[in-house]
C-alpha cells in the first residue's frame, strides 16, 4: 500500500490475519478472521480490544489553557471537575465543524501554575487540521499546544466484560469510576496509563493512553487475560457498525464543515450560553430552528442503505445517507440521512434510491441501540 | 481455499454444478472470504433470463455491494429463498445451501465455455 503510517502493532495484525486498509493515512486492520459481525457481537456480549492509534493527541497547557480551551470547543469547560471527559465539538464561525474531541481536563502537578492541563482526542483524520486550527488561534493567550500523538498510544477496550478485566489489570480501583471520567493509573506492573471511561461503541469500557513503547505489552496483555471471557480484537469495521447503532457521529459522515451540532442533534456537547467560536451562528440557528436535521430510518422493505445513496419524499430527492448498514445487534437494515426539518418527523415514510431501485424506509427514533451506560 | 471438484468456474469466482438439464449457481470459497461477511443477498426472479456476464443480482457484505453475474447464457428457474433470512449461509456454506440459482442453459455446450476446477485453481493463485 502507497506511503500509509503504520502503527507499532501493525505486524502483531498481520501476523494474527487482520485484513489491513487504508484509513486517514494508515494501515489499520478493517478485520480479523473473527470477521465483522463476530468482532461487533464479541464487543456487545463480553468485550473488543481496538488498536486506534491513528487518532491523535494534544496537550494544552499554561495559565490560559481554561481559557484558550473552552473558546476553541462548544461545551462549557469550567463546568468539568478535575479528571472529567467531556464530548465536545471544535466549530468554525459559521458554526460547521471542524473535529468532534474528547477533552479530559488533568491535574499538572509538574505545569507553572501547578493547575490543570487539557489533553484533547482527536479524530486521526484531523489531526493535522486540529493542530494548525489550534495554534492559528492560541496566538493572543498564555499558552503552549502540544501534539503528542507520535509518543501517545491509543486503544479501546469495550464491553459489558471490559469494567471487571480492566480491574484485574490496573493498581487503582476502577469500580467506582464514574463515566466520562479519567484515572491516572498503571498496569503491568508500572506502565503509566491514562485510562478514560469512554468510547464510541455504546457500551461501558476505556479509552487507554499510554507511551507508544509499551503497546504491545498492554496489547498482548489484555487479550491473554481476557481470552477465557470471550475478549477479542477488533478491527473498524465492527468499530464502525457499533457507533452506527449507538448513533454516534462520524466525522465526514454525519458532520464536517458543512455541517452543525444543531442539525446534528449534538446539543448536549453544547454550552450555548458561553463565548466559543461558532456560538453566534449556532444559538442562532437553534432559535430559528435548522432547516435540515439528522434523521435515523429503518428499511420497510429489506435492502441495504449505503453512505451516499439519495433519499426521496414525494418523488423528489430531499437528502443523502449519511451512513447505511444492516445493524447486527439490531438485525435491521438502518440508516442516517439528513433531511428538511418538516419531513423529519418519527414515522415519515421515505424512499432510498439503492442502487437504481427505490426501496421504502421508514424515519425511526435515534439512538437505535440505546448505550449500555443510559439505561 | 475449498473448490468443488465437480463444479466448472468463472473468472468473477463463481461456479456452476449440473443438475440434470439444469445448472446450480453460487459463489466460491474464494469469494466469500474475499467478501467476508454477507449480509444480504439479492436474487433474480423466477423466469428472468440473461445473458452471459449481465449481472443476475447482488451479494451485499458489510462494507461493500458486489454484482452476481451470469455464468452462461440461460433462463432462471429455481431461487434460493433461504439466503433472504440467512445470507450467512453463503460464507459457511458457499458450494452448497449456499446455492443461488438454477438455470435452464440456453446452450447446454457453453458448459465447455467454463473453467476446470484445475484451471480455476490456477487463477485462485495469482
Amino acid at each position: 500500500m502507497e506511503d500509509l503510517k503504520r502503527t507499532a502493532l501493525h505486524a502483531w495484525h498481520v501476523a494474527h490475519g487482520g485484513r489491513m486498509v487504508p484509513f486517514a493515512g494508515w494501515e489499520m486492520p478493517v478485520q480479523y478472521p473473527t470477521g465483522p459481525l463476530a468482532e461487533h457481537q464479541a464487543t456487545r456480549r463480553a468485550a473488543g480490544l481496538f488498536d486506534i492509534d491513528h487518532m491523535g493527541q494534544v496537550e494544552v497547557r499554561g495559565p490560559q489553557a481554561a481559557d484558550f480551551v473552552n473558546r476553541m470547543v462548544t461545551y462549557d469547560i469550567t463546568k468539568m471537575k478535575l479528571l472529567d471527559a467531556h464530548y465536545a465539538i471544535f466549530c468554525y464561525a459559521n458554526g460547521g465543524c471542524v473535529d468532534d474531541l474528547f477533552v479530559y481536563k488533568l491535574p499538572d502537578p509538574a505545569g507553572r501554575d501547578g493547575k490543570e492541563y487539557y489533553f484533547l482526542a482527536i479524530n486521526a483524520s484531523n489531526r493535522e487540521k486540529d493542530v494548525t486550527w489550534l495554534t492559528a488561534h492560541a496566538g493572543n493567550y498564555d499558552v503552549e499546544v502540544k501534539d503528542i500523538s507520535d509518543k501517545t498510544y491509543m486503544m479501546a477496550f469495550q464491553g459489558p466484560k471490559a469494567p471487571e478485566l480492566m480491574n484485574r489489570l490496573t493498581r487503582a480501583d476502577l469500580s467506582q469510576m464514574a463515566r466520562f471520567s479519567a484515572i491516572q493509573d498503571e498496569v503491568f506492573g508500572g506502565v503509566p496509563v491514562l485510562l478514560g471511561r469512554t468510547g464510541y461503541t455504546g457500551e461501558d469500557g476505556f479509552e487507554l493512553f499510554f507511551p507508544v513503547e509499551a503497546a504491545l505489552q498492554i496489547w498482548q496483555g489484555i487479550l491473554d487475560a481476557g481470552e477465557g471471557d470471550g475478549v477479542k480484537p477488533v478491527g473498524l469495521a465492527a468499530r464502525d457498525s457499533l457507533r452506527f447503532e449507538a448513533c454516534m457521529p462520524l466525522y465526514g459522515h454525519e458532520i464536517d464543515a458543512n455541517t452543525t451540532p444543531v442539525e446534528a442533534g449534538l446539543g448536549f456537547a453544547l454550552s450555548l450560553e458561553k463565548k466559543f467560536i461558532g456560538r453566534d451562528a449556532l444559538l442562532k440557528q437553534k432559535l430559528e430552528k435548522p432547516d435540515r436535521v439528522l434523521i435515523g430510518f429503518e428499511m420497510i422493505e429489506r435492502s441495504v442503505p449505503r453512505e451516499g445513496y439519495e433519499v426521496s419524499s414525494g418523488g423528489r430527492v430531499v437528502g443523502k445517507v449519511t451512513t447505511g448498514m444492516y445493524a447486527p445487534t439490531l438485525e435491521k437494515y438502518l440508516g442516517m440521512a439528513y433531511l428538511p426539518r418538516e419531513l423529519s418527523a418519527r414515522g415519515t415514510e421515505i424512499e432510498v434510491n439503492i442502487r437504481g431501485k427505490t426501496v421504502k424506509a421508514q424515519i425511526v427514533k435515534r439512538p437505535f441501540y440505546i448505550p449500555a451506560y443510559r439505561r | 481455499m475449498k473448490i468443488d471438484p465437480n463444479a466448472r468456474y468463472t473468472q468473477s469466482h463463481e461456479w456452476v454444478r449440473k443438475d440434470g438439464d439444469l445448472l446450480v449457481y453460487g459463489i466460491t470459497d474464494h469469494a466469500q472470504n474475499a467478501l467476508s461477511d454477507i449480509v444480504y443477498v439479492e436474487l433474480p426472479s423466477i423466469g428472468d433470463k440473461f445473458a452471459q456476464g449481465e449481472s443476475l443480482g447482488t451479494i451485499e457484505s458489510v462494507k461493500a455491494a458486489s454484482d452476481l453475474t451470469m455464468p452462461i447464457e440461460g433462463e432462471v428457474t429455481e431461487v434460493n429463498e433461504a439466503l433472504f433470512n440467512s445470507p450467512e449461509v453463503v460464507n459457511s456454506d458457499p458450494y452448497g445451501e449456499g446455492w443461488m440459482v438454477k438455470i435452464r442453459p440456453a446452450n447446454p455446450a457453453d458448459w465447455d465455455s467454463l473453467l476446470t476446477p484445475e484451471s480455476y485453481e490456477k487463477l485462485e493463485g495469482e
